[in-house]
């Protein structure tokens, strides 16, 4: 077997080789649950059932979807630009704590405080990303690690916070803020935790997205930082002013899911762990399945709503621990990454 | 008559699509140069891969010494004494030169001290003086690639390939070379030395084989062999090399730069008190040895890098270090390195030709592209610039260097370019589309832009400018009128020495 360079691989290779991927990950992941004395066939059965054949599951897929979906589509566009914000979870968690904060703190207008709400958590969720890319523009410091570094700063913000000044008057010994009055609080279909206005703010960003990415003179800028900084600057394209708006637009849709979470499922403050089941770092995985299309994340997002909400199941029905979801997902993402080379060039057989 | 070494008959080799190499016949003598000649794309490269073992022909034998080979690897080409020299050296930077030279043949203890006699020695031999305990980070590319020969040589070969060996040295890096491989063939060793470059076939080969599109269209000894007529046989039409306009129109000064100062990017003085002017109509020519200050110099008038002192004018407006305002002021910049600066290659035609003026109408409508005036533009600069492209949609990267260099020319100089700053415009490009771009840049100073040529292929400079300058160590030499110098004194300027007084005479 040989692998020959393809400089311009069809689109339809591309699509081949990610369901490819997720095939081998799915294998990868049964064996996974075959040593843990598990069918593997039982486990997928289980997985698939209970998300796509009722009302019930599918709205579990849905819930876990809106803020994949937000995340993600704000991370395809850093990845556009080469920012590999792997620190999306922190600025989900930043979101929740602004919107919280002018939830908890700040009397407004009943009509006025939801709005208030995203916006701020998508300002701080876009400064707490724009603090690494600021960091990189001035300083070089790589934004893998600052961003990575961040989200633990986020999360003990915010443990800090619903154990100290922001603790709830009536939680007793849990680590909770008050509730949120009813108006702060986002409608959900009936019977489900699926907040629906965020929902449909996810598909309206995502496509929004990549009209902007596609169709705008700063999606234009942007890709061209992405692809070649040295051809950017030549053409007097300001770097690091593309990369700090970009940094705003990923982070503050990270904002915005965190914004989502508490106030259309958890209604207050508490634990990170409680509030984002790590959708920070899933949604990694679905802007690199999108390959950097935001549009895609339409697709890509639900899929890995499904794994998602496939791994309570595990837990539930056949009382797997629910961490086997992290093996799951980071030996996609493997798969994925891996992959790439069969994208990139194009296989023959034989010598030669 | 001296033996034969290597013979190649009946060679081909088919890609999809194309016949890179058709029944390909070629025969190297021992202790003789042999230029393999021909255009980028004609089958140069697929040729020496099947040398080297890396691709197997569909058709035809290799016959080494008379017995017929099959060359499975690099490995076994170099048990059967062929190396190759390839055109960017494969060093590892950080090691010295005798560790990078021990890979593959020194012994388990001590590999690279044994290896220093042996480097020793053969360098002796051949005059490729090179210090084995010199780290390669530090040598020029020149230096490189002595140590690239002397690999080859340390495994035995004694068919030598050279792939495209000048074009990463200065002039006087080259005639070294020249040197080394005289001794090498006076010592018996065969060299076949690949290249589009006439004047250094003239100079260095005792045969010429011609290959156009996978054919060898002709075989000749260079005693019979004339520019004119390898260009011919290469391109497939006569090209003209006469360049010279009978009678440039020089108007008013354009450009003014009066002691301008600079650092490079370590921070070192780049540029030291260099002054000139350049007229309407003119093409001034900047020569030297690269990391001289030419680079900054294009990136100080391109808007890329800060003056630390001195004036910039162009037609009286002071230049300001911005490269999106100079170019609406009408200064072009066709930069040194087309892939990494000049273009974004992933990002279609259509989108590269649109990197200067995206902004504006009709290509942006406020804050959204007009994607139809994307590609009607494109359409139009495809057509008129002859860009060689399946559509306006095909990503740049896929085209070929030519081609790359005429999406640069169709962008630079869509606008009213006044000041075209062209570094090493045709670094790279075959005849035929060096020919185009020296035509296309011609065509502007007729129609009164003045053009900044930086080139390190002094032909090219004697070809086109009318005056020329030299950069030693941040000074400017000159400018001069071509015709007041002799490429020898271009060539001691660019060395530093001065010119005898009473000679040349500033312009």
């Amino acid at each position: 077997m040989r692998l020959v360079p393809d400089p311009n691989p069809p689109r339809l290779r591309v699509l081949w080789v990610s369901l490819g991927a997720i095939a081998v990950a799915l294998l990868i992941a049964g064996a996974v649950f075959a040593a843990y004395g598990l069918s593997p066939l039982e486990a997928y059965r289980t997985m698939l059932q209970g998300t796509l054949t009722d009302w019930k599951g599918l709205s579990e897929v849905l819930r876990r979807t809106i803020p994949l979906l937000l995340v993600g589509a704000g991370l395809t566009l850093a990845f556009r630009a080469q920012f590999f914000n792997i620190g999306a979870e922190g600025q989900l968690l930043m979101g929740a704590i602004a919107g919280g904060g002018v939830a908890l703190f700040l009397p407004l207008p009943p009509l006025l405080s939801l709005p208030a709400m995203f916006l701020a958590g998508v300002l701080l969720g876009g400064a707490w990303a724009l603090l690494a890319a600021w960091l990189r523009s001035r300083l070089g410091v790589n934004e893998i690690l600052s961003t990575l570094m961040l989200n633990y700063v986020a999360q003990y913000v915010l443990i800090y916070l619903i154990n100290g000044p922001w603790k709830g008057q009536n939680v007793r010994g849990f680590l909770y803020s008050d509730e949120f009055a009813p108006y702060e609080q986002l409608p959900t279909l009936p019977g489900t935790l699926v907040h629906w206005p965020t929902l449909l703010l996810g598909v309206v960003l995502a496509l929004a997205l990549q009209v902007l990415l596609t169709r705008t003179t700063l999606g234009y800028e942007l890709r061209v930082v992405g692809e070649n900084p040295g051809a950017a600057r030549y053409a007097g394209i300001s770097v690091p002013r593309v990369v700090l708006v970009m940094a705003i637009i990923t982070g503050g849709l990270a904002g915005l899911a965190g914004v989502g979470e508490v106030a259309g499922i958890h209604h207050r403050l508490l634990e990170p762990a409680q509030i984002s089941l790590g959708y920070g770092f899933t949604a990694v995985i679905v802007a690199w399945l999108a390959r950097g299309n935001p549009a895609l994340v339409l697709v890509t997002a639900p899929l890995m709503g499904i794994i998602l909400a496939g791994g309570d199941l595990l837990k539930i029905s056949l009382n797997m621990p629910f961490r086997v979801i992290d093996v799951f997902s980071g030996v996609m993402l493997l798969c994925l990454i891996a992959s790439e080379i069969f994208v990139r060039n194009r296989v023959r057989w034989g010598r030669r | 008559m001296a033996s034969t070494i290597l013979q190649l008959s009946g060679i081909t080799k088919r890609f999809p699509g194309v016949v890179a190499n058709d029944r390909v016949d070629l025969e190297l003598k021992e202790g003789e140069v042999l230029a393999l000649l021909g255009e980028n794309g004609a089958g140069k490269s697929t040729l020496v891969s099947i040398l080297y073992g890396l691709y197997r022909p569909d058709e035809g034998e290799i016959r080494i010494e008379g017995q017929p080979v099959q060359i499975a690897s690099p490995a076994h080409a170099l048990r059967l004494g062929i190396g190759l020299v390839p055109q960017h050296p494969l060093l590892v930077g950080r090691h010295t030169v005798a560790e990078n030279l021990a890979l593959g043949v020194g012994r388990f203890w001590f590999p690279a001290q044994r290896m220093v006699p042996l480097i020793e020695q053969l360098a002796r031999s051949y005059g490729l003086e090179v210090d084995p305990h010199a780290r390669v980070h530090q040598l020029s590319p020149g230096e490189k690639q002595r140590i690239e020969i002397l690999r080859a040589l340390l495994r035995g070969a004694r068919v030598l390939i050279l792939d495209e060996p000048t074009s990463v040295l200065t002039p006087l890096e080259a005639e070294a070379l020249f040197r080394v491989m005289r001794e090498l063939r006076s010592a018996g060793k065969s060299l076949i030395f690949i290249s589009h470059k006439l004047d250094e076939v003239l100079a260095i080969a005792d045969r010429v084989s011609v290959l156009r599109r996978g054919k060898v269209v002709g075989e000749l000894p260079v005693a019979e062999a004339t520019k004119p007529r390898l260009a011919e046989l290469m391109v497939g039409r006569s090209v003209s090399f006469e360049r010279k306009r009978a009678e440039p129109r020089l108007g008013p000064a354009l450009l003014e730069v009066r002691g301008l100062q600079a650092r490079s990017s370590r921070g070192l003085p780049a540029l030291r008190d260099v002054s000139f002017s350049l007229r309407q109509g003119e093409v001034l020519g900047v020569a030297g040895v690269a990391g001289n200050g030419q680079s900054e110099l294009v990136e100080v008038l391109s808007g890329l890098r800060r003056a630390e002192a001195g004036t910039l004018s162009l037609e009286g407006k002071p230049l300001v270090p911005d490269p999106a305002r100079l170019f609406e002021m009408g200064v072009a910049h066709i930069p040194e390195d087309r892939i990494r600066m000049g273009t974004v290659p992933p990002m279609p035609v259509s989108e590269n030709l649109a990197l200067r003026e995206y902004r504006k109408p009709p290509l942006a409508r406020g804050f959204f592209r007009d994607l139809a005036a994307y590609e009607q533009r494109a359409k139009a600069q495809v057509q008129q610039y002859a860009i060689a492209t399946p559509s306006p949609s095909t990503p740049t990267r896929l085209l070929s260097g030519g081609n790359i260099q005429k999406v640069i020319l169709a962008r630079e100089l869509a606008g009213s370019a006044r000041l075209i700053l062209a570094v090493h415009p045709t670094y790279g490009l075959d005849v035929g589309a060096t020919e185009q771009v020296h035509q296309i840049l011609l065509e502007k100073t007729y129609q009164g832009a003045g053009v900044l040529l930086v080139s390190e292929d002094l032909d090219e400079i004697l070809a086109l400018a009318d005056r020329v300058a030299v950069l030693y160590q941040g000074r400017l030499q000159g400018p001069f009128e071509v015709g007041s110098l002799t490429r020898e004194e271009i060539g001691l300027l660019m060395t530093g020495s001065s010119l005898p007084t009473g000679q040349g005479g500033a312009a």
